[in-house]
């Protein structure tokens, strides 16, 4: 048998298998349920890489479940596809990826920084179950069941947020992250319902393919948009994200930052590959871009103020959102003029995915090592704490790379991604370019500060007994380091491999419908 | 929340078991009629709701064993449903083996089992999930309830933080 | 126009679930807009499925007419129901642990985040 070709159903047949066995481990005790944990984590980690490496090679991959064979997406006679389809392409083999890297260092993060606490194989349980909708959300193809992939992700995050159910803050942060989500979700169900109604499909590629511009069509973009927007944690609708970020158990900060780009790459996939040039009027393009401002320019405002480590950076996270929004905002406004797609517009894609790759990273880091001073320490508040480099000297350091990284110091990945976004919104107008400076000078600063506070400066007394932590959170950090790391070092390799692909993949509406509605084998 | 009147008790005892009887003929007709595993486990789930009410709830959370319904139907469910998935990979994930076109002959083992294949035993084995995650809900919302009656919180209960 | 009712039915009950959402203070409330919101969408669901004079879209009762009622718009709203409830079950938990803490489920009392 080939597995190659049942790598997209695996993807996500692991982790939900490691979901429904974790209670059945955990009566083996600690050992075996930390081993099944860990090997579930690493594996589907593995199979993304190799999906993703498939994709490259092969061009787009697809599975169709319940067929007679995986590949025939429309069995004899069908003129549009009626299973359920998973459909990977490079975007989303490439956002697989680096959700499944995010998912497999708070998985060892967690080993050690949860394992005080009682409940774990609940933890196990839904950590992978929040895994296998994140993933689900990434590669599916179907409209519907990217509601059923949102929702899955939806229920494991409140349970997760809420994990601590003893702090007070805790589950009112888990009650406002699920009201908002759920009406999230539910305006996407509205959005598929109207898809449904118009064409009796649910297919993203098939209703991409019969797409045209009406009442219902244009109602259900305002309601993916929106929803989606929300989900991401646009500045509007972002108050549930510091909240949320701040409060769960920091392995799932790790992974929650990788399910905010899951909702931000059903964004892409709605506006570029379902809608396309079809999309007609600026206004969404512009509405998507102004998202993007507000929430760079206003996260980044209240992120400067903040005290708490974990919440300055969930600030932070809006305001990164924004830089991505803007970059596919930008690509989506030119989509349908060549000649500034070349010129700019499909910079401002890749621009915009790189941030998402890097964004995830180094935000991952950012809160791994926020989690690991806290684990040390036990203060969250920045004024408790100062002189930390001496005794945490790892985590300041890797702490250091990844603060470089998110305020876009020259040699780091986050330079990179962020110079291509800048180039690009200046193309269209020079307004949005200063916006995305002054934020980034904004990140800089309030970075600068946390370091200083927490790590530099005179020692505090009451932390004499702090010492680094544990190895297993040290190696959780080290993943993330070793990928920014490898991704500052070869900025041309990542931007031509790993962005460029992605990119090309979002923008080629075609291929996307036609490697579905092109026929069978 | 304390037992209702013996008349209450008495009709509970006698009509709870029909709910059981109820919701398995509609977990296992689920592939041909209306209804499936979800809604026939959620009226096997009921049986609990139903003792709840007429006993109470102190008595019947010392009858059941959450064990049970956490890893006799719960986990048993869920396995079997992955499993049934899984066998399939020969063409591809969920492939319905063992179905037939409609008015096939089916000869030997075959023909005990019906045209629609793992559709059957996929909704039983959805069925035994849900009344295990149905009465756990159940079960868990109303020790909560509990916990308030109390003067304070049991013992495992503190030290879940730090 | 009568074949629209459902849908007004399904705009109206829409709007007062988001109003019931956003307005009510009493978070049980809340969580009873939440299921409204729900119910109403897996009503436009199923409204959007329904054909003039179609039978049940099962083999066995299906009958001798030529026209069906969409199956795929019920498995949806089944999925969905699925969903509400266990999204119902953690909002009521949530719930009870947030009046453990605060002793209120007032939203206006519930105010440990914010800035």
């Amino acid at each position: 048998m080939n597995w190659n070709e049942h790598l997209p159903a695996l993807l996500l047949a692991l982790p939900l298998l490691g979901a429904f066995l974790a209670p059945l481990c955990s009566l083996g005790g600690k050992t075996v349920r930390n081993a099944m944990f860990m090997a579930i984590s690493f594996l589907t980690l593995l199979v993304a890489f190799f999906l993703w490496r498939t994709v490259l090679a092969e061009g787009i991959q697809y599975y169709v479940m319940g067929g007679e064979g995986s590949r025939l997406s429309l069995p004899s006679g069908m003129a549009v596809p009626v299973r359920i389809i998973l459909e990977v392409d490079a975007l989303s083999a490439f956002m697989a990826l680096c959700g499944a890297i995010a998912s497999f260092a708070g998985a060892l993060f967690s080993l050690n920084y949860m394992s005080r606490f009682t409940g774990l194989s609940r933890f196990a349980s839904l950590y992978l179950l929040l895994t296998a909708g994140m993933l689900g959300m990434m590669i599916t193809g179907d409209i519907f069941n990217f509601f059923v992939f949102i929702e899955v992700s939806s229920i494991a995050s409140f349970g997760l947020i809420a994990f601590w159910r003893d702090r007070p803050a805790a589950v009112e942060a888990s009650f406002k992250y699920a009201l908002i989500s759920q009406v999230g979700s539910m305006f996407i169900l509205v959005a598929a319902g109207c898809l449904y109604g118009r064409y009796n499909m649910l297919n993203m590629a098939a209703i991409g393919s019969a797409l045209q511009m009406g009442t219902m069509e244009k109602l259900a973009l305002v309601f993916l948009v929106g929803s989606l927007a929300m989900k991401c944690g646009a500045f509007p609708m972002h108050m549930w994200l510091p909240d949320g970020y701040a409060e769960a158990p920091t392995g799932v900060t790790c992974l929650l930052v990788a399910v905010s780009q899951a909702s931000l790459y059903g964004l892409a996939r709605v506006c570029f590959s379902v809608y396309g040039i079809a999309i007609g009027s600026a206004f969404i393009p512009w509405m998507i871009i102004v998202f993007g401002l507000a929430s760079m320019f206003f996260g980044v405002a209240m992120a400067v103020v903040q005290h708490d480590m974990k919440r300055l950076i969930g600030y932070h996270s809006v305001s990164q959102v924004g830089y991505m929004l803007l970059g596919l905002g930008v690509g989506l406004l030119v989509l349908g003029d060549p000649r500034a797609m070349a010129e700019f517009g499909m910079t401002a894609v890749t621009g915009g995915l790189f941030h998402a790759f890097n964004y995830t990273m180094y935000k991952a880091l950012l809160f791994l090592a926020a989690g690991a001073v806290y684990y040390a320490t036990g203060k969250r508040d920045l004024n408790d704490m100062g002189g930390l480099a001496r005794k945490m000297p790892y985590t300041a350091v890797m702490f250091l790379i990844a603060s470089a990284a998110i305020s876009g110091l020259p040699p780091f990945n986050g330079f990179v991604s962020k110079l291509l976004i800048y180039e690009s919104s200046f193309a269209v107008h020079p307004f949005l370019a200063v916006v995305a400076l002054v934020t980034s000078v904004l990140t800089l600063a309030s970075f600068v500060k946390v370091f200083q506070t927490a790590f530099l400066g005179p020692e505090k007394g009451v932390l004499a007994g702090v010492r680094e932590v544990p190895p297993a959170m040290l190696a959780g950090m080290a993943v993330l380091t070793v990928v920014v790391l490898g991704l500052t070092l070869f900025p041309s390799w990542s931007l031509s491999n790993v962005a460029e692909p992605a990119a090309r993949a979002l923008v080629d509406q075609s291929g996307y419908i036609g490697a579905i509605m092109g026929g069978g084998m | 929340m304390r037992p209702l009147s013996v008349v209450v008790r008495t009709g509970c005892d006698f009509f709870a078991w029909f709910m059981i009887v109820f919701g398995v003929n509609i977990v296992i007709h689920g592939y041909m009629t209306p209804g499936g595993g979800f809604q026939g486990g959620a009226i096997i789930a009921t049986f609990l709701a139903f003792l709840l009410v007429a006993y109470g709830g102190k008595k019947v959370l010392s009858w059941v064993n959450e064990k049970i319904y956490e890893f006799l139907f719960e986990e048993l469910g869920l396995i079997c449903f992955f499993v049934l998935a899984l066998l399939g990979i020969g063409n591809s994930f969920f492939y319905n083996f063992l179905a037939s076109p409609l008015g096939a002959e089916r000869t030997g083992i075959m023909s005990l089992i019906s045209p629609a294949g793992t559709t059957v035993f996929m909704s039983i084995a959805v069925g035994i999930e849900v009344t295990g995650a149905l009465s756990l809900v159940i079960i868990a919302m109303f020790r909560g309830i509990r916990q308030f009656a109390g003067p304070s919180l049991p013992e495992e209960e503190i030290g879940h933080d730090r | 126009m009568i074949g629209n009712a459902p849908f007004f039915v399904v705009g109206v009950l829409f709007m007062m679930a988001l109003v019931g959402i956003f307005m009510s203070r009493n978070l049980i409330k809340i969580a009873i807009a939440v299921t409204i919101l729900g119910s109403s969408v897996n009503l436009f669901l199923v409204s959007l499925g329904y054909r003039a004079g179609g039978s049940v879209p099962i083999h066995f009762l299906a009958g001798e007419g030529e026209v069906m009622v969409l199956p795929t718009p019920q498995a949806m709203t089944l999925t969905a129901i699925v969903i509400a409830l266990a999204v119902t079950a953690l909002l009521l938990s949530l719930i009870m642990h947030v009046w453990r803490h605060y002793g209120t489920i007032d939203v206006d009392e519930v105010r440990r985040l914010r800035g």
